[in-house]
């Protein structure tokens, strides 16, 4: 397990270089009791901040137009709900990263919310080597929310393989947005 | 026939004409004549056999007489090595028949071999089906049996005279009175629904196992019971399920910290060799039935997957990329002397030992195409059978001689593609589709049925 000692410690070390917090969205559909993201809490004080996702520049607004906070919705419409690989790979590119430290930040500021992240392959391998990609890929997710300071027992894990592509078709397009971990929040509906 | 001719007969494409007239019976060498046609091909001109509707006396053992003969029919021809005669073209009736054949009749017709046979039904209301194998050339019967059973078991009396009639005149184990258990496919790509479904390996007899609500892969049978293992996502994790086949029981085989994947049974029934993953990293294990307990044979920080043990049960061939590249590895039962054995361009997957212990075949993917394989398990010997863009998860029929692998079309851009399986031989001939309802993948060879 060497390897994973050296990946965390690596995540460690590019998020304590973080100058900002992870840079989230304006959360413009938060409803008035709940806390929205934060724009200035440092990332390396995230790891001990106990997920409250306190902080200075909360905004709140009493618009109800948007997703309910703490659904899947809202999570898609703040943070995104997934992430991409390359092919054959399951480490985490900078982009997937940075969507990664949204989705921790989100979990903090819903200290309710399990998350199960879901791996997924494209076509272009065999079955069962596809499940251990899959596993591969989602796993990446969770034990970089772990070096974010998510709690482990609030992340699940599945590997779907290629049993379920986001995008129908063999082509180069559809392999890019196949090879992905998908974030659903606990209580959703699964794919 | 010596066992030398009768292998030389069904490798065909390695056999020299010179070898084959060495033969004593009379039909090989009439076969070493149109053998000599087709070497170059390195295809095997099939044998020309005349099969006859079994003779029934009333019209109920009639009509199971002919459709006996039918099964047979198909089942060797289906095989590549023989060419059933056009019944049009038969001289001597199948009631004369019953005074034993006129072989004149026969030779005329250019059969080298006659199947003869008989149909009744028993005062207590069971079939009895009786057969000949004549050699027409010799003018001697190879073999004779009878049968008896239900009238409903028609079909597995058909399938076990072709299998005495195949080993006869081949010299090999009849593949023909076996199951493929395989998942069936449905839907839409993105939320494709998935079934197991069981039928004869001429694709009779098919009935689902599972209703569809739970995503199912990778079936495999008990080499020793009516037992199969495979993947379920009931639950909210795969897992490795054991389905008993006559009882419609399933139960998961245990719980276990990850996602247990790629089951297969040892040779003795008793076990099964699985991939735990945790945490990312999936890991050989092999699991006893009777205590559940797990025992390890794998530790690397690398993907090792998918393994097949050797039937003599003391090796196993699995799939890593512990080596940078996804390749087929060898080890002693214990998890020790790992040894790789591919080499190639591409990667190698889904390693499966041949139950004669000679063979592996695998599923390699080498530039954008998939390719069937099979190499020794010293890694020699390797050579390509079937290719498409996507073909996958080869099975052994249980002689040893045939595969049988699933082909999927690319997908459209709306995600419609076509699944469907077919059979092998080791030779890289005689390539077949085997009839299923709808798509089909991941398919399973049975053991010869006990």
């Amino acid at each position: 397990m060497r390897f994973k000692f050296l990946t965390l410690f690596a995540a460690a070390l590019l998020l304590a270089a973080c100058e900002t917090g992870p840079d989230n969205q304006a959360n413009t559909g938060g409803s008035g009791q709940s806390r929205t993201a934060s724009q200035s809490t440092g990332g390396a004080d995230d790891l001990t901040g106990g997920g409250s996702g306190a902080g200075s520049g909360s905004v709140s607004s009493q618009n109800m137009a948007g997703p309910e906070p703490g659904t899947q919705e809202h999570l898609v419409v703040n943070v995104g709900d997934r992430v991409f690989f390359g092919f054959d790979e399951y480490q985490l590119s900078s982009e997937a990263q940075a969507t990664v430290e949204k989705l921790a930040a989100w979990l903090k500021q819903h200290p309710s919310k399990q998350v199960t992240i879901e791996g997924h392959a494209d076509e272009r391998g065999t079955r069962e080597y596809n499940l251990a990609l899959g596993a591969q890929r989602a796993n990446a997710v969770r034990d970089y929310l772990i070096v974010m300071g998510i709690d482990p027992n609030r992340v699940e894990t599945v590997s779907f393989g290629e049993e379920r592509p986001a995008v129908p078709g063999s082509n180069e397009d559809a392999w890019a947005q196949n090879r992905r971990a998908v974030f659903v929040v606990q209580g959703t509906p699964s794919s | 026939m010596t066992d030398s001719t009768r292998r030389r007969f069904l490798t065909g494409s390695l056999c020299a004409a010179g070898a084959l007239a060495a033969g004593p019976a009379g039909f090989v060498r009439e076969a070493r004549a149109e053998l000599e046609i087709d070497i170059t091909r390195g295809y095997i001109e099939p044998l020309p056999i005349a099969i006859t509707d079994f003779y029934g006396e009333n019209r109920q053992t009639r009509s199971l007489g002919q459709d006996v003969a039918g099964v047979i029919r198909d089942n060797l021809r289906r095989s590549g090595l023989f060419k059933p005669i056009d019944q049009g073209a038969f001289i001597q009736s199948a009631e004369a028949l019953r005074g034993g054949p006129r072989f004149q009749d026969w030779r005329l017709i250019d059969a080298q071999a006659l199947v003869s046979g008989k149909a009744e039904q028993q005062a207590d209301g069971r079939l009895r089906v009786q057969f000949r194998l004549w050699d027409v050339y010799a003018e001697s019967q190879m073999i004779g049996k009878a049968y008896f059973t239900t009238p409903g078991n028609w079909r597995r009396v058909a399938h076990i005279i072709s299998d005495a009639i195949y080993k006869r005149l081949t010299g090999e184990q009849g593949y023909f009175d076996t199951r493929i258990v395989y998942v069936s496919e449905s839907g839409p790509q993105s939320r494709r629904t998935k079934r197991l479904a069981i039928m004869d390996q001429d694709g009779a007899n098919h009935r689902y196992l599972t209703d569809g609500s739970n995503l199912v892969l990778t079936p495999r049978f008990s080499p020793t019971r009516q037992e199969i293992t495979y993947v379920s996502y009931q639950g909210r994790s795969p897992r490795i399920y054991l389905f008993n086949l006559n009882t419609g029981q399933q139960e998961v085989l245990g719980e276990f910290p990850g996602m247990t994947f790629a089951p297969r049974f040892a040779p003795d029934g008793n076990s099964v060799i699985i991939a735990l993953d945790n945490q990312g990293n999936s890991e050989i294990y092999v699991i006893d039935l009777r205590t559940r307990e797990r025992r390890r044979l794998t530790n690397s920080s690398a993907i090792d997957i998918s393994a097949s043990f050797a039937p003599s049960g003391d090796r196993v061939v699995f799939n890593s990329n512990r080596g940078g590249s996804l390749q087929l590895y060898t080890m002693t039962a214990d998890g020790s002397n790992v040894q790789r054995i591919s080499f190639g361009d591409g990667r190698y997957s889904t390693p499966v030992w041949s139950p004669r212990g000679d063979m592996i075949a695998f599923t390699r993917q080498h530039q954008g195409t998939f390719y069937i394989g099979v190499m020794r398990p010293d890694g020699g010997g390797e050579r390509m059978l079937a290719e498409g863009y996507r073909v996958e998860g080869p099975t052994w029929a249980p002689n040893g001689r045939v595969l049988c692998f699933f082909r999927r079309t690319r997908a459209d851009s709306q995600g419609h593609y076509s699944s469907k399986l077919f059979t092998i031989d080791l030779t890289g001939y005689n390539e077949r589709e085997v009839p299923t309802p709808q798509d089909a993948s991941d398919p399973a060879w049975s053991p010869a049925i006990p």
